[in-house]
This record gives C-alpha cells, sequence and structure tokens, in this order.
C-alpha cells in the first residue's frame, strides 16, 4: 500500500541559512495515526511546520496523495487534503466560535461550508452551545477542540497536530486524544508531534524518535514502549526528559 | 462653546474616515504606515484635478456648494488613491515585508510620504485652492451656532460609511478574512486565506476611505499640499486612541481628538492647537497603550 504522506530527506529551518532539521523522513499510511516524539529542540515542531507550508523547506520532498506538495502556498493546503492545528495559539480569540469555524472554511463554497458547519456542529455539540461566543472565553481543551473542528471542515485525510496536549489537565488530554483516535476509525490519518513521550506511545500506531533535527529511531509505539535506546535518547541527546 | 462642539465633531469625523483607513492597515499589516495621511492629500487633489479637466462645476445641487461633478470626481480620486496604495506597497513595502523589521518599513513610509507630498506640489503648486469658488452661506441653527449645508453631508456621509464598514467586516467573507488576519496572519493563512489577496483589499478600503477624507477635507476647509502632514498627527492619535485595528475605536477616537482640539482654542493659543493630538497620544500611551477599546479589527464589544 502507498504511503498518504511520503516525506524524504526534509531540510528546513526558520531561517534559509540555519537549517534545524538535517534531512528528516517518513511515512504515514491512510488511517494510520504517528507520532513524532524527541527531546527539546530535536525539530519535531519546524517538520511539521514545514510540512503545513508555514516554513519553507530548503530541500528534500514531501508527497501527499503521490502529489508533490513541497513550498506549497499554506492557503493552498487545504485543497490538498491536509490540515494542520497549530500549537496554543490556535483558535481566532477574538473571533466568536461560529465565525472561527468560517474562517476554517473559506477555502469552501458558500453553501458547502454552510453544511459542513452544520455537521461540525453535530459533531461537537460543546460548540453549538457556544456558537456566538468569542473563542477568547473557552478553556485550553475546548479550543483544542475547536481548532480540530475547524481544521475538519475541508474534509482532510491527513491531519497534523502540534503538541494537542500542551497546557491541557490529564483529563483533557484523555478526551482530546480520545476524539483524535475516533477519526483515525472514521479514515483520516493523523500525524502528531507529541511531547509527552508516553502517552504518545500509548496512543499512536507507529512513532518516529527525533534528536537534533535528524531521525534516530521509528518503529510500531508498542515495541518502542520497551526500548531502553528512546529513554537514553532523551537523556542524552542534552534534553530533559518531560 | 457649542461653535467649538459642532466644528470638533466635524473635523473629528473627518480625522475618523482617515484613521479607519489607517487603524485597517496598521492592524492587518503590523506596521505604522506614515504615508497614509498623505493618501489623505492625494485623494483631495485627485479629485481637483479630475474637476479641473472636465471643467465647469455643473451647477451645484442645492443647498450645498457641489454637484454631481464632485461625487464623480471622489469617486475617481478613491481608484486613483487605491490604485497609488497599492504601486506603493508592490514598489515599497512588500519587498521589504518579511526581510526588514518593522522600523525599516516604518521609515521607508515616511520616504514614501515625502515623495508623495512633492509630487502634489510638483503636479498642483503650493497655493491653497478650493473645489467651488462659490460662498456657501451657513444656515443658523441654534444662537450662537453656524453650520454648513456641506458639514451637515460630511457628518452624514461618515455615520454611512462607518455603518457600511461595519456591516462589510462583520458579514462578509472578506470582511471575516480580514479580521483573522489582523489577529493572527500564520493562523490565518493555516485556514486557508490567501493573505495576499486581503491585504490588497486592505489597501483598497484603506486607500478609498482616505480619498474620501481627503475630498471632504477640501470641501470644508481647503486644499493644500501640507494636509496629510497636519493630519497625520491627528490620524495616529485617534487610530491609537481606539485601539489599531479597531473601526469604531478610531471613529470615536477621531471624534475626541476633533473636539479636543477645537474646544482647546477656546482655553488656550490657537497656535497650540496642533499640539493637542500630540498631547492626547502621550497621555494614551502612557496610561492605557493598547487604546480604550483594546481589539482587533471588527471593533466588537467582547
Amino acid at each position: 500500500m502507498s504511503a498518504l504522506l511520503d516525506v524524504q530527506d526534509v531540510v528546513a529551518g526558520y531561517k534559509p541559512d540555519l537549517p534545524i532539521i538535517h534531512g528528516l523522513s517518513l511515512t504515514v499510511a491512510p488511517q494510520e495515526m504517528v507520532t513524532i516524539i524527541g527531546p527539546n529542540g530535536a525539530g519535531k515542531s519546524t517538520l511539521i511546520k514545514a510540512l503545513a507550508g508555514v516554513l519553507t523547506v530548503s530541500s528534500g520532498m514531501v508527497r501527499l496523495e503521490g502529489r508533490d506538495i513541497t513550498n506549497l502556498p499554506t492557503h493552498r493546503m487545504a485543497e490538498a487534503s491536509m490540515a494542520y492545528v497549530p500549537q496554543v495559539a490556535n483558535v481566532f480569540t477574538t473571533l466568536t466560535i461560529n465565525e472561527n469555524l468560517l474562517v476554517g472554511a473559506s477555502s469552501l463554497p458558500k453553501s458547502e461550508a454552510k453544511t459542513r458547519i452544520e455537521r461540525g456542529y453535530e459533531a461537537f455539540p460543546d460548540l453549538k452551545r457556544y456558537r456566538d461566543k468569542k473563542a477568547g472565553v473557552l478553556s485550553g481543551g475546548q479550543r483544542q477542540m475547536l481548532a480540530v473542528a475547524r481544521a475538519l471542515l475541508t474534509g482532510p485525510r491527513l491531519l497534523m497536530l502540534d503538541e494537542p496536549s500542551a497546557g491541557l489537565s490529564p483529563l483533557m488530554v484523555s478526551e482530546v486524544f480520545e476524539r483524535l483516535k475516533a477519526l483515525v476509525e472514521d479514515g483520516v490519518a493523523i500525524l502528531m508531534v507529541e511531547q509527552n513521550a508516553k502517552a504518545a506511545l500509548a496512543i499512536s500506531h507507529r512513532t518516529y524518535v527525533f534528536a537534533e533535527g535528524r531521525n534516530r529511531i521509528d518503529g510500531p509505539s508498542a515495541a518502542l514502549v520497551e526500548d531502553p535506546e528512546v529513554t537514553s535518547i532523551y537523556l542524552g541527546a542534552g534534553g530533559r526528559k518531560r | 462653546m457649542l461653535q467649538a462642539i459642532a466644528d470638533g465633531i466635524l473635523s473629528g469625523s473627518i480625522i475618523a474616515l482617515g484613521a479607519i483607513g489607517l487603524t485597517l492597515t496598521m492592524g492587518i499589516l503590523r506596521f505604522a504606515n506614515f504615508a497614509h495621511a498623505e493618501l489623505v492629500t492625494w485623494g483631495a487633489y485627485m479629485a481637483l484635478g479630475v474637476l479641473s479637466l472636465t471643467g465647469a462645476f455643473m451647477g451645484p445641487l442645492a443647498p450645498f456648494s457641489f454637484g454631481v461633478p464632485l461625487l464623480m470626481a471622489t469617486l475617481v480620486a478613491m481608484v486613483a488613491t487605491a490604485l497609488l496604495a497599492l504601486a506603493i506597497d508592490w514598489l515599497v513595502y512588500r519587498p521589504l515585508r518579511g526581510r526588514a523589521n518593522h522600523l525599516t518599513l516604518v521609515f521607508g513610509s515616511f520616504g514614501v510620504s515625502l515623495l508623495v507630498r512633492m509630487v502634489i506640489l510638483l503636479l498642483f503648486g503650493g497655493a491653497a485652492q478650493y473645489y467651488s469658488n462659490t460662498l456657501q452661506i451657513a444656515m443658523k441653527v441654534a444662537p450662537g451656532l453656524r453650520i454648513m449645508p456641506d458639514q451637515i453631508f460630511t457628518l452624514g456621509l461618515t455615520a454611512v460609511i462607518v455603518v457600511a464598514l461595519h456591516l462589510f467586516l462583520q458579514k462578509t467573507r472578506l470582511g471575516l478574512s480580514m479580521r483573522a488576519l489582523a489577529e493572527n496572519p500564520e493562523l490565518a493563512r493555516v485556514n486557508g486565506i490567501d493573505t495576499r489577496h486581503v491585504v490588497r483589499w486592505t489597501w483598497i478600503i484603506g486607500a478609498s476611505l482616505a480619498a474620501i477624507a481627503g475630498v471632504l477635507y477640501g470641501l470644508t476647509v481647503q486644499l493644500r499640499p501640507e494636509i496629510g502632514f497636519h493630519l497625520l498627527l491627528p490620524l495616529f492619535a485617534a487610530a491609537i486612541l481606539g485601539g489599531v485595528g479597531n473601526v469604531f475605536g478610531a471613529v470615536i477616537g477621531g471624534l475626541i481628538v476633533g473636539l479636543a482640539e477645537s474646544i482647546s482654542v477656546l482655553f488656550i493659543p490657537a497656535g497650540y492647537k496642533l499640539a493637542v493630538p500630540f498631547m492626547i497620544l502621550l497621555l494614551v500611551l502612557y496610561i492605557r497603550p493598547t487604546g480604550i477599546f483594546a481589539g482587533t479589527v471588527g471593533g466588537g464589544k467582547s
């Protein structure tokens, strides 16, 4: 089976002459949940930003469904059936819940946007209750749900999330993770950066461990849980275990 | 006193129109565009240029001092000002955006403003000019209060524009995109918003409003190449007072600045009037740097 997302030797960083990731590769199969873990500064978020088109890929190749999407303008990623939920500032706090969803559907025709938003409300009834409230009043967990609901409006086959558990209470984390698991069962593949290595290994099918901008280990998450090398990368690469 | 308040509301509404455009471009493009005030001058003179080319005044629409030609000239001036703003963005700001820091852009806008002012001076000369030489008789509205019909027109037009702009920002897709872009450009792009398209429209709207402000200034005061220079501080004071990006804030800010200027004349020598917006600006920056109605584009209450 061919991969949904195929990333090969991607080099990227915040400045063109200062790469943070030095040739990372990974694949995501349809309906697969893949997590990326690694110590601070491993380049996890940098990679996901480069894949989403927020940062420029200076060399390497990104393919989605066999199509080359390397350095596609950010706003056209949605058409390429991929969606990205950034870390922390992932909703427009000055806009209402409904407006947030409207923004997420801005690449769709208006009537289509409306029906998809209604469908989104069915899947996330909590959001419907607050639809005319500013997103700024939502809790961290509710914001994360809103961000996910918004990302799903365009019907992506791949959803990328940057540390969806950051700043959430443990209870909320498990709620968000349950939600993501359900999405995978519905046919969406997920690529997720996670700070909490244990939680990441527990929830995903496969996991990549990065350190210092390079691939270190990857494999089925269940196998990595017992791998002593994973622990040593966390301890040895200059990052504290979190 | 009554007269001072009426005059203040009038000049305040012109300041407000200019400040709306300034607050929009500042909120969305994230830099202080010092050339915005020159767009006001440019708009005023473009309308004059069209009038002098098309010739006669074709008879005013009573009770106003102007007629259909000025209205048409205003539309042309709006287009000409929008084109100038887009050209400036394309030639100066866009190459700098993303590569240089904000201060470079601000200095760039200083240069642009000087250039625009000099071009106007070159084309139209430095002498004060008027759209019409017909003298307008002020109506006595109340004891000690005289208002000219043109001034009432100015107020009414400002009110209509503010309401229309509010509806545009609240109800349309483009307006929503502008508000989203003002809050978080990266998130807006991730959500499928083509930011370059939105930036273009921000310039078009901001410049068109500046042109209208210029024509209204020319109509109720006079045309001089220094209009922009004199409006620069009041515009910034109004925009910052209202909170950068906040349309209603800019309107209220404009009215406060206008009123403060005209009322101050009752207590201090008129020569110091120009310092009043500067004092307001300083006070706001000291006490509430985010403006009275801190917020991003849209202006709704949170």
